[in-house]
């Protein structure tokens, strides 16, 4: 149902080919049974700029999904090889000269806040960029289409053939198709699970059959969702199982992006605008061949409005701009267009909204555009909104890279014997236990010096490094672990008050210069922390 | 259910509920949606036959699978067993001392050891081991049988004072009434007081400091540091088992409390006496 359509002009004469194919998901299907049947949906490739940009962008993701793994990076003999590796079985993650700890998963959390803002920023911009150009989903439809159109041809082809009887070349093409597809799916699992292992061998235990269970059941589990959801169920995915479009949808504004008819230089459509023209009526640039719905991926017709169902992937726009070049009409009839340019511009084709959609309200009698037509301007994008969603996605980002530069590769952690909190020696002295944690997270073997800062008479003595008191000693700590020491600290009967002291650890790696400190706390019998 | 409302701008039938003027358009479910849910219910078909499911009087169906979460935990609890099976024949064949030596060993023993420890030895001896009036400090460097970990592990295997087994630990101090007149017992006390820097009225002292020698050294040595081969405990440290100041003292010179703790080796065995000598040994007193 669209107000401003005109009533159709039966004549003959176009230079456009009409597709014939009606919208699948329409908002305007009257009366329905409380079940509705799958309408199979045959997108007809589109050319254009969106279209190769389309191209790239699934160039680029599925290289760094597929490839990623495959990168080696030399961490030296302690430490993995592989440049992006989350090693669940040690609790670590690498990413290229990035190690991180299980305690600085904080990284991944502020990465997750980046995505969050970034995604706001983006789709207030520029509208559901991300479900039409970098979604998993998207993606892999996208290739699994190029798969179907390479076996069984593009859209008049594949209308016929699933229309047709089965015969051999049905079965062959049908077989062919889905067979790729499995592989690709397979292909899809597999690339996966060499993130969590080292790939080279991981890859070579699972073909001999070696590999650990759950790789096969987790390859096994992605080949089943890359397949039904890239090949079965496809637009079904975005209409039926995503959240996002209705999140997305609401952080549009009047000022973003998004992929729009506009109807104020298109209707009235007409297929013979010669002679409707040559009638003297009114016509819009609309030839209403329909390449528009034919290339859509989600079955919608754009003509109909913006709707949930459209992942803006602007593949009607290449498909529009095609015809337009064809008739001799400027491009962007579809076009990324902002509510209040649409707005403004059907205001003057409508005269405000009081009458139909006139073309003469937005054309000058030569057919270009008045100057009034208002045209996308880029500064809509440098608005208060994306300027909030960019500084905060800035500000943690900078936040993270700061914390990463500045972060330490030795922590010491102390953790306070509670049970006895102190013992009285035989002397008289006071003891107090301690397990202490080195951190050294760097891939190699550390002399780590400990000591300790304050309470000057104390001694210490670590267990299993020596049974001689001392205020310092050194440790050796294999690369890239742990080491937990008990050390019991001991404070002469002169020296103890009745107030329990303060003072600190210290863990130092003197090649490095590297440093870190711990504040305790010693107990005696008068008084505890 | 009201009755039949269709949506102005969009032409479709609302589902004729209304929320502050919303109301929810009545779009058709995809009907792989529906398979999908009878599929659902196959499933919990199938589960229920496979799963213990359907409650009976006193208990419920087994299931086909026989699956039960107590087997599994029993399950668990046997591979764990099997796991420590390894490390606990190599306590059991070992020395103390190779124990000790071997990191892996030493650490195990010492979480089986405060385990044991936790069971069995907490009534007296408390959670931390610092023990209480009458039971000694595990954590401290005063042993009244020894600290190193053979004599630990003689001393936990046989008890102190245990009736029932031969090599237990014993030794009996005599009570002193009829041998001391209540002034001498009281002078010994001021003496034993005065050992650990604490003055005392001199003319209770050298008596003390005498009669000290006459009855208390062959014990408690001549400097009263205590014999450990006696079980006697040194008298000029800061730590008081039984009785701190002068009139406890002399009360315990009067009429002596002596501690008991059973043998655990007949109880325990072998492995946990090990494993808890090698926990009480990691405390911080031991020798």
């Amino acid at each position: 149902m669209n107000l401003y359509t005109a009533s159709h002009l039966q004549q003959n004469g176009s230079s456009v080919e009409r597709i014939d194919v009606q919208p699948v998901h329409s908002p305007g299907t009257p009366s329905r049974p409380l079940y509705e049947k799958r309408k199979k949906i045959f997108p007809k490739r589109a050319e254009g700029r969106f279209r190769r940009f389309k191209w790239l962008v699934m160039l680029i993701t599925l290289g760094i999904y597929y490839l990623t793994p495959w990168i080696r990076w030399d961490r030296g003999p302690f430490a993995p090889d592989q440049a992006v590796l989350v090693d669940l079985a040690n609790r670590r993650f690498y990413f290229f000269f990035i190690e991180i700890w299980p305690q600085e998963f904080f990284y991944v959390a502020g990465l997750l806040v980046m995505a969050g803002f970034g995604l706001f920023l983006v789709t207030s911009a520029v509208g559901r960029a991300w479900c039409g150009y970098a979604c998993p989903q998207t993606v892999w439809v996208d290739l699994f289409l190029v798969v179907e159109r390479f076996i069984e041809g593009d859209r008049n082809a594949r209308i016929k053939l699933d229309a047709a009887p089965w015969s051999f070349d049905k079965l062959w093409k049908r077989v062919a198709k889905h067979a790729t597809w499995l592989a690709i799916a397979v292909a899809t699992g597999g690339a996966w699970i060499f993130y969590f292992a080292d790939a080279p061998s991981l890859a070579f235990d699972f073909v001999t059959g070696h590999a650990a269970v759950v790789a096969y059941s987790t390859v096994a589990f992605l080949t089943a969702t890359t397949y039904v959801l890239g090949g079965l169920l496809r637009e079904q995915v975005c209409i039926y199982m995503c959240p996002w479009p209705r999140i997305q949808a609401a952080m549009l504004d009047e000022r973003s992006l998004v992929v729009t008819y506009n109807d104020w230089r298109g209707e009235p459509r007409s297929r013979h605008a010669k002679k409707a023209v040559a009638a003297g009526q009114p016509v819009g640039d609309c030839v209403d061949c329909n390449a528009c719905v034919a290339v859509c991926p989600m079955g919608i017709d754009i003509r109909e409005g913006q709707q949930m169902a459209c992942i803006t992937c602007a593949l009607c726009i290449d498909a529009c701009d095609g015809v337009m070049d064809k008739i001799g009409k400027p491009r962007g009839l579809i076009a990324y267009a902002t509510l209040d340019e649409y707005d403004a511009n059907m205001a003057l084709a409508t005269s405000g909204g009081t009458t139909a959609i006139d073309p003469a309200g937005v054309r000058n009698p030569d057919g270009s555009f008045i100057d009034k037509v208002r045209h996308f301007d880029w500064r809509v994008i440098f608005r208060l909104r994306t300027l909030i969603y960019f500084g905060v996605w800035s500000a943690v980002g900078l936040g993270l890279v700061f914390s990463l530069l500045s972060r330490d590769r030795l922590e010491v952690n102390v953790l306070h014997d509670r049970n006895p909190q102190f013992v009285l020696e035989s002397d008289g002295s006071i003891r107090n236990g301690y397990t202490i944690r080195l951190l050294n997270m760097v891939p190699e073997p550390r002399t780590i010096m400990v000591s300790m800062e304050g309470l000057p008479e104390a001694t210490m003595k670590i267990a299993g490094v020596t049974d001689v008191p001392g205020r310092l000693f050194a440790v050796q700590v294999e690369p890239d672990k742990t080491l937990a020491l008990k050390v019991f600290v001991t404070l002469p009967k002169d020296a103890v008050s009745s107030e329990a002291v303060d003072f600190h650890f210290i863990a130092e790696d003197r090649p490095s210069h590297e440093k870190d400190s711990y504040s305790a706390v010693f107990n005696t019998p008068g008084a505890r922390k | 259910m009201a009755e039949k409302h269709i949506d102005q701008l969009s032409g479709i039938e609302t589902t004729g509920h209304e929320w502050d003027g919303i109301r929810e358009l009545n779009n058709p479910l995809p009907r792989w949606w529906l398979w999908t849910f009878y599929a659902c219910i196959l499933w919990s078909i199938g589960y229920a036959i496979a799963y213990p499911s359907i409650p009976l009087l006193t208990d419920a169906t087994k299931g086909l699978l026989g699956y039960s979460s107590r087997a599994e935990l029993t399950a668990d609890l046997d591979g764990a067993r099997v796991a420590q099976g390894g490390l606990l024949e190599k306590i059991s064949t070992s020395s103390l001392q190779e124990i000790v030596a071997d990191p892996q060993l030493s650490q195990f023993a010492t979480a089986g050891g405060a385990a044991a420890f936790r069971v069995n030895c907490t009534p007296c001896h408390g959670t931390g081991a610092t023990g209480g009036r009458g039971y000694p400090n595990l954590n401290d460097d005063d042993w009244l049988w020894g600290g190193d970990i053979d004599a630990l592990y003689q001393t936990i295997a046989h008890g102190v004072r245990d009736p029932a087994d031969g090599e237990t630990r014993i030794s009996e101090m005599p009570a002193f009434t009829d041998m001391l007149k209540p002034d001498e017992v009281r002078q010994v006390a001021a003496y034993v007081v005065s050992l650990t820097g604490t003055p005392r009225d001199p003319a209770m002292v050298e008596p003390g400091k005498q009669l000290f020698a006459d009855n208390c050294v062959s014990c408690h040595g001549e400097k009263a540091e205590g014999n450990r081969d006696l079980g006697a405990p040194s008298l000029a440290d800061a730590i008081w088992l039984k009785s701190q100041g002068e009139v406890e003292i002399a009360r315990q010179i009067q009429s002596p409390k002596h501690g008991v703790m059973p043998a655990w080796q007949t109880r325990l065995g072998d492995v946990a006496v090990k494993q808890l000598a090698v926990y009480i040994h990691s405390l911080g007193g031991g020798e």
